[in-house]
């Protein structure tokens, strides 16, 4: 394409701050930090799958889900349930009534283990799972609503009904999802010890690695046809439709993509948590996750990752100092970005920054190795 | 749903009807189009002149009525598939996408990879190059390919989305108030670019401006509330008392 686009927020990601980002959760991020804060940053990072998906459905599809934390959920769970069962086994379940089922159930009452759960034995059917179930829901949403041109702000208020909804489901059935606590005590995958600072170090590259071949993905499809018509739909849908295409499709796609990668990040946070609970499902943080996104920029991929990193590091730094003071803190940090930012943390980067370093590194090349030291995620994790 | 007749017009509307809350802004309305024929519709605000091209292209269902596109029945389709068909549609203000350069303008208008997974493997090959080109000459914007549309003056906008209309090949374009904003010389242009476009297409062209349809009419249909009032070559139209009581004024 010989068509250079002036405004740089619709150009797709550069490969270089992808590379820079790289750099940084690769390299920087494990040699800084000790274990039990690498876990953590782990953590976060199977967030930004997160916003990575709400940058391609929001950013630059146009459609706001307030229920991401759904699929979110759903992955998390079907990993939990693998990883539940297997830690399930007789052995080390003798002293329930019924051994061999899940602790949670037996304190419920139950005799044997719904029929449900059964595939969950098997991790390749657990791990397609973790992709095919939010990924089959969203479709479900997405031709529903879609089809029928909901959009904006209606379809917004759906997907948190559908995040409410699926919140009250696990808490009230006790018994075949371990209710309010969760999944817990999950111990090992195919015998495998991910308790230890060994599988935790691998754990958190394998995430890492997932999380940029989710960025790299979304970036080819932005860069192809299929980007420039979320664009452009996005702003002129009645164009889009009368150049022939079926704009339900299109937005059905991406909340699937979207779906999916959200799917992988709560798959990974239950390897690396050790856990999974109904309170990543509901309302509250599925617009944190909307927070994530914006506050790292929704046009970025790479801003996103940033973002979820910074705000993950300020909600552990002031929920740890001042508890009541958190909600107030990221209720005024979304409503400054929104008002002052509202391209995030990628948009004061491409607006103040980048042009600085461009003019100070003039004459030689654009200065990729200054960015890092600059890097927003960094300095508060120092905190 | 009445059936419509087929017949050897490119466009047969026939009965068509369409209700808002009682109110009927179409009212059994019949309006053949020939091949090759370029169709302005004139008449006062509120006639149903655009509503009428919305029913045609499926932006508005049909109360009632057939509307028949080389005799295939177009009122149950949905929006893109009338596209498909080779219908396109101009809209009133320029309806392009301000934020991407002309050439993508006119790359997303290109009639392949319509489907997601089509558009997510579309390649910017030499013919769609050359066929971006060739529009781009046609409508006078091939040193614009580069610029970001919603840097073009008003008139090119114009132009520039009557250029994706043609990206699509339609056999039948539907412009509304294609000239509205544009100075004396845009509108000379614009009238030698239709005239070049009739060659190929029938077009219905919606139009206020007298010297504009005298030059450019091959038919005139007047319409007035929802009905066609007349219909037939303009001098024979601007004589009939009835649309100068409506319309035209003494």
């Amino acid at each position: 394409m010989n068509t250079a686009n002036p405004r740089a927020r619709l150009l797709p990601e550069g490969i270089g701050s992808i590379l820079i980002l790289a750099v940084v959760v690769f390299a920087v991020m494990p040699l800084v930090f000790d274990i039990f804060r690498l876990n953590l940053i782990g953590k976060y990072l199977t967030y930004a799958f997160v916003a990575v998906g709400l940058v391609m459905l929001w950013g630059w599809g146009g459609v706001l889900s307030l229920g991401q934390g759904v699929f979110f959920g759903l992955g998390g769970y079907m990993m939990a349930m693998f990883l539940k069962l297997e830690a399930s086994d007789p052995e080390s379940t003798k002293i329930q009534s019924t051994p061999g089922i899940p602790d949670f159930m037996d304190w419920n009452q139950l005799t044997a283990l719904p029929f449900w759960w059964k595939p969950f034995h098997s991790l390749p059917l657990a791990l397609i799972a973790v992709v095919a179930v939010p990924v089959l829901l969203a479709f479900v949403i997405g031709f529903a609503m879609f089809k029928r041109r909901v959009g904006g702000v209606y379809f917004a208020i759906i997907t948190q009904a559908v995040a409410l909804v699926l919140m009250v489901l696990i808490v009230g059935q006790q018994g075949y999802t371990g209710g309010v606590n969760g999944i817990t005590d999950l111990k090992t995958m195919l015998g495998w010890d991910i308790r230890t600072d060994s599988a935790r170090y691998i754990l958190y590259y394998v995430n890492a690695g997932l999380l940029f071949a989710a960025i790299l993905v979304c970036r080819r499809i932005q860069r192809s046809k299929l980007g420039t018509l979320l664009l452009a739909m996005r702003d002129k849908e009645d164009r889009v439709r009368f150049s022939g295409y079926d704009v339900a499709n299109f937005r059905i796609f991406v909340f699937c993509l979207a779906a999916m990668l959200c799917g992988i990040g709560g798959a990974m946070f239950a390897l690396q948590v050790g856990f999974m609970s109904p309170s990543f499902v509901g309302i509250v943080p599925s617009i944190e996750m909307v927070i994530f996104a914006a506050v790292g920029g929704r046009m970025s991929l790479v801003g996103a990752v940033y973002g979820t990193l910074l705000v993950n590091f300020g909600k552990t730094y002031f929920s740890e100092s001042f508890p009541d003071l958190w909600l107030f803190c990221m209720a005024g940090l979304f409503i400054g970005v929104v008002m002052a930012f509202p391209d995030g943390l990628a948009g004061v980067w491409n607006k103040h920054v980048q042009p600085r370093i461009d003019r100070r590194f003039a004459a030689k090349r654009p200065a990729a190795v200054a960015a890092p030291a600059a890097d927003p995620a960094v300095a508060p994790g120092r905190a | 749903m009445t059936m419509g007749s087929n017949t050897d017009f490119v466009l047969a509307v026939e009965d068509l009807t369409v209700a808002f809350d009682g109110f009927k802004a179409i009212d059994a309305l019949t309006l053949y189009v020939d091949r090759g024929e370029l169709r302005v519709i004139i008449g006062p605000n509120g006639a149903g002149k655009t509503t009428l091209l919305d029913l045609i292209c499926g932006r508005t269902r049909a109360s009632n009525g057939s509307i028949k596109f080389k005799n295939r029945e177009m009122t149950s389709l949905p929006e893109h598939e009338i596209v498909r068909a080779g219908i396109g549609r101009k809209f009133q203000t320029p309806s392009i996408y301000e934020n991407l350069t002309v050439f993508k303008n006119l790359e997303v208008s290109f009639p392949r990879g319509r489907g997601v997974f089509g558009a997510l493997a579309f390649a910017c090959t030499p013919d769609v190059r050359e066929r971006i080109e060739q529009v781009a000459v046609e409508i006078g914007l091939q040193d614009a390919l580069p610029m970001e549309a919603g840097l073009l003056s008003h008139g090119q906008k114009q132009w520039l989305e009557i250029g994706m209309l043609l990206m699509q090949e339609p056999e039948l374009l539907m412009l509304d108030e294609p000239i509205a904003g544009m100075s004396v010389r845009e509108r000379e242009l614009t009238a030698e670019l239709l005239d070049r476009i009739r060659q190929r297409r029938s077009m219905i062209v919606i139009e206020h401006d007298m010297d504009f349809v005298k030059k450019i009419a091959t038919k005139v249909t007047v319409m007035h509330q929802g009905k066609i009032l007349a219909e037939g070559p303009m001098d024979k139209v601007q004589a009939d008392e009835r649309v100068i009581d409506v319309y035209l004024g003494h």
